[in-house]
């Protein structure tokens, strides 16, 4: 059957699998080094999951405040991170950071602007000083178009200097990759499908740059796309690579969970610092059953008090809604255990019963008008229903961090954006993304393009691994008892969502894992109706594979980090652990099963070591690293 | 808490397809793209549609909806009858791939062929220093998720396959204003461009483009219109033709009239003194409440033509002395023309400063 199969053959120095922020930015950099490159997009070019980004990216220009420079920028990233993140890459980020955007602005960007006509930079939780360049809500849009019309630009350049605009860069829109295929242990091709007429293509290629994005897909309430099945992460995993960090996502705890048009859509925080309220289906503003004895002093003990605090902070103490993201979310979700969730598993956010119609559309204009427009909720009106959504995750591949090429047993594989891990540790903050996209974007080009020019001889793409991929992608539509890969999806987030959500227990990750098992075997066997030709059902029966097996990462992951940190909580390990910060868990394949592994976390230099307080790593770091720390500071002076 | 609706859905590909009907579920407070997913969950696992982010940030979801170019996960369901039959079928404008699902290629070649942002040479990055006000103006247009319903709605190309190789489209137009507003361009020749390759002259202003664009960017106000405008001024002002005989080109003292427009914001609506009519003006109360309602996108409209060029090049446009406030007119030849002048929404922006007449002599 196979030799009777079609398959379009072609030939690429660097494949760069992914069209959002990272993969455009490494597909320029490629080409910019003469490398003749392809870009592999999911859906259509210019689509990519980049676009919902809406604060902005974060770059120490200094533009706002001029105290800011490279060094508090690397101390926010590796705060946020629960210095869990790896330093390098923290490093590298926070000082190339204003290059890229500036970058940007020669490719046609057109960032808001400060007074004195520099790029302008916004306040964000976690960022010391104003830091990120942004274009209103829309930075994520300005960010992929800007990128976008610079390949446009490149392949302009190529069809006056060689007749074609496609002889140097080509993206193929629409189009899945299933399966990367090794010489021995070097990348030699990555093999898919256009999603468009279901024909098989093949690229032969030395270096391939994964920026396939996350893994969101697999939860039930999410903020993000589609195509975030994960799988850059399940493709790294079977090519011999390893992942690092899967425990770690970032959880927003209010986003919508009614009604369905909006669900997963996120409500800003300013909702609750401007009078927003939560409350149980009995409508009992519950919060205050929820502070912690660490926070009792600095938080209202009753209604009275926390509703004084918004007209008289000074004297008053703040409101148990404004407690941390991760406690707020903890409460949401003990609220809809006990029962007392709203009929959609959330709770009620009501601003609209606490200020004047007319006060909450000057204060959230677009809150407002987001909702209205695409949900017809009036949060003037009614109250909101909000519950915790899976929003980005920290996990990824492990790469070396100057290069972004992936480690484990595979040559040739680099990644960059969101499926590579370490740079955000365990939580990452906001605006880190969109620099982190371009950062590594670059680096990983220009390092997937160098290294095909060290190679002494072309790897050769293995037929029988060819054939195997043609058979296993034609699997589910030859099949017709499998069950509807639709069922499988919506089971698997079930599974994702009640057990490995945002508040983890060690029996509930256990029965996940016993349920992932189940739904293994029944993804193995799943069928799909119809053609070949545009069928979302077969994709979806080839993309359930890959969200598997990165949530069984997760999964595994998130049951042996006996700690929480970040985007980790555990009940039943509530605080973070310092001998916890040395370990990053290590994710790899052993046939078809996730083997975890405890890895070191590389030890940060002296020198970058030496910008915090010795107060503020007394927080994170063991007596042992407190004792190697004085003994540093003991020699500088 | 959920209700039984009728959905109709043409399914096919290029060999052909009918409208089939579906007996669907539907909640309170779902979007037409939630049913539709809803429909693939259920009883059509391969039914072939475009989504993405499903908030109208990335515009995939485009498909007429009981005729209308909609972003189907921003068209509640909430909008219609319980009782009506909700049509949904793909743009018509493209090549069907398969179910609602088309192919747009044509917007990808269309935006390869527009001339890219031209850095000026002597900034290094860093160095850009732009004014909020100036760089506004082309923000406006870069709001564009390509969602490509413009370019769908626009009549030049719907039922004009043969129009298409001629003509970039709306989404276009404004992409050359964007680069021609853009305080740093180094290209001094969008207008030109837009007119002699784009096929700026095909569009007689119908406002259809603007009327569906999700990100209600004002596509003919703010950027096929100055663009036409700017196109004529420099091919007619003649200042700029003497100045174009006397200097080589790329020192002609075009940049007066081009300094002007990026210095300060020059568009048609701020000179608008009437009120916006929707029904080109008509006065008839009657017209502009069915236009009120929404353009009917299967009416009639005249063939659109380019207009000949004489032997120059130029286009043979007495604009001035013309009966029509813009050439063939996109309301139908029932409308009675001169419209009264305070129902005009489109004004020449030199008509004050020249004499009448002027026009002819070109």
């Amino acid at each position: 059957m196979t030799t009777t199969t079609r398959i379009e053959r072609h030939h690429y120095d660097v494949v760069v699998i992914g069209a959002g922020g990272a993969g455009l930015r490494a597909a320029i950099e490629a080409r910019l080094a003469g490398k003749k490159t392809a870009i592999i997009s999911k859906s259509l070019f210019g689509k990519a999951h980049t676009v919902m980004a809406e604060g902005g990216a974060a770059a120490a220009m200094g533009n706002v405040n001029s105290r800011d420079n490279w060094q508090v920028h690397f101390r926010d990233t590796m705060r946020g991170g629960k210095f869990l993140n790896n330093f390098r890459m923290a490093e590298l980020h926070a000082k190339e950071s204003p290059q890229r955007i500036w970058e940007l602005e020669t490719y046609g960007a057109l960032f808001d602007r400060t007074k004195d006509g520099k790029i302008s930079q916004r306040n964000f939780g976690g960022h010391e000083y104003p830091r990120l360049a942004h274009v209103g809500d829309r930075t994520g849009l300005e960010l992929i178009r800007t990128l976008q019309q610079k390949i446009v630009s490149l392949q302009q350049e190529d069809k006056r200097d060689l007749g074609d605009y496609e002889a140097r860069i080509k993206v193929f829109s629409e189009t899945t990759i299933t399966e990367l295929l090794l010489d021995g242990d070097r990348v030699a091709g990555a093999f898919g499908y256009y999603r468009e007429s279901g024909e098989f293509i093949l690229f032969e290629a030395p270096a391939v740059v994964l920026a396939t994005g996350g893994v969101g897909r697999s939860y039930k309430v999410t903020s993000n796309s589609w195509e975030y099945t994960g799988d850059g992460h399940a493709l790294a995993l079977r090519a011999g690579a390893t992942l690092i960090n899967m425990e770690f996502l970032q959880f927003h705890p209010t986003g919508m969970v009614w009604p369905p048009s909006v669900k997963g859509i996120l409500v800003t925080e300013s909702v609750r610092g401007d009078g927003g309220v939560l409350k149980n289906s009995d409508g009992k503003r519950f919060m205050f059953d929820y502070v912690p004895d660490v926070f009792r002093k600095q938080y209202a003990e009753t209604e009275e008090e926390a509703d004084r605090w918004y007209t008289d902070p000074d004297n008053n103490r703040r409101p148990p809604e404004l407690l941390p993201r991760d406690e707020v979310a903890r409460a949401i979700n003990s609220e809809v255990k006990a029962g007392r969730g709203t009929p959609a598993g959330g709770v009620y956010l009501d601003i609209a019963s606490r200020r004047s119609a007319d006060e909450i559309r000057r204060r959230l204009p677009s809150m407002y008008h987001q909702f209205k427009e695409l949900a017809d909720v009036d949060i003037t009106a009614e109250p909101m229903e909000v519950g915790p959504t899976c929003h980005y995750v920290m996990g990824g591949v492990e790469v070396d961090p100057d290069s972004g090429a992936a480690y484990g047993t595979v040559q040739g594989l680099f990644a960059a954006g969101e499926v590579s891990g370490g740079m955000h540790g365990s939580n990452r903050l906001g605006g880190n993304s969109l620099s982190d996209l371009l950062v590594f974007g670059k680096r990983a080009g220009g390092h997937a393009a160098s290294y095909t020019d060290q190679l002494t001889s072309r790897p050769k793409v293995p037929v029988g691994a060819v054939e195997t991929a043609v058979e296993a992608a034609l699997a589910p539509l030859q099949r017709d008892t499998g069950e509807n890969p639709y069922t499988l999806q919506q089971d698997l987030q079930a599974v994702m969502g009640d057990l490995v959500g945002i508040i983890r227990r060690e029996g509930e990750l256990v029965d996940a894992l016993h349920r992932l098992t189940e739904l293994r075997e029944r993804v193995a066997k799943v069928s799909a109706a119809g053609g070949r030709r545009y069928n979302p059902g077969w994709h979806l029966a080839l993309d359930l594979r890959n969200m598997l097996v990165v949530s069984e990462c997760t999964a595994k992951a998130a049951l042996e980090r006996q700690e929480s940190r970040g985007g980790h909580t555990r009940e039943d390990f509530p605080t973070m652990d310092p001998s916890w910060r040395r370990v990053n868990l290590v994710c790899a394949l052993d046939g078809d099963t996730v083997r975890l592994e405890h890895k070191p976390l590389p030890k940060m230099r002296a020198e970058l070591i030496g910008l915090f307080d010795r107060t503020e790593l007394a927080k994170y770091l063991t007596d042992e690293e407190l004792a190697d720390f004085d003994a540093l500071t003991e020699e500088a002076n | 808490m959920g209700s039984k609706r009728e959905f109709r859905i043409w399914r096919g590909d290029e060999t052909g397809g009918d409208l089939q009907d579906y007996s669907v579920e539907v909640n309170e407070g779902e979007v037409v793209l939630d049913v539709i997913h809803r429909l693939q969950a259920t009883e059509a696992p391969d039914l072939a549609c475009r989504w993405n982010c499903k908030a109208g940030k990335c515009g995939s979801c485009s498909m007429e909806i009981n005729g209308k170019p909609r972003l189907s996960c921003m068209t509640r369901m909430s909008t219609f009858e319980e009782s009506e039959t909700v049509t949904v079928t793909p743009l018509r404008t493209f090549p069907v791939i398969r179910d609602l699902v088309t192919d747009v290629s044509f917007n990808y070649e269309k935006a390869r062929e527009t001339p890219a942002f031209a850095p000026p040479a002597d900034l290094a990055p860093g160095e850009y220093r732009m004014q909020q006000v100036d760089v506004e103006r082309s923000q406006e247009f870069r709001k564009c998720i390509e969602c490509f319903l413009c370019q769908n709605v626009c009549h030049v190309i719907r039922d004009h396959e043969e129009n298409k190789p001629a003509f970039s489209g709306p989404r276009f137009f404004i992409r050359a204003a964007e680069l021609d507003m853009h305080p740093l361009d180094a290209k001094t020749d969008r207008k030109q461009y837009a007119q002699q390759e784009q096929g700026l002259g095909f569009c007689n202003i119908t406002k259809c483009c603007t009327e569906v664009c999700p990100e209600h960017i004002k596509i003919t106000d703010n950027g096929i219109i100055p663009m036409k405008e700017r196109v004529v001024d420099r091919r007619y002002d003649p200042l700029v033709w003497l100045g174009s005989k006397i200097f080589r080109r790329g020192e002609t003292p075009q940049s007066t009239a081009n300094s002007a427009g990026k210095g300060s914001v020059v568009h048609s609506g701020a000179r608008q003194t009437g009120v916006h009519s929707h029904a080109g003006g008509s006065g008839d109360p009657a017209a502009e409440a069915q236009a009120q309602q929404g353009v009917n996108w299967h009416r009639e409209v005249p063939h659109p033509t380019m207009p000949a060029v004489d032997d120059r090049g130029r286009l043979p446009l007495t604009e001035l002395t013309f009966d029509r406030a813009a050439a063939p007119s996109p309301f139908g030849d029932d409308v009675t023309f001169p419209l009264p002048p305070e129902h005009l929404n489109f004004a020449h922006p030199s008509q004050d400063d020249k004499p009448a007449g002027e026009g002819d002599r070109h």
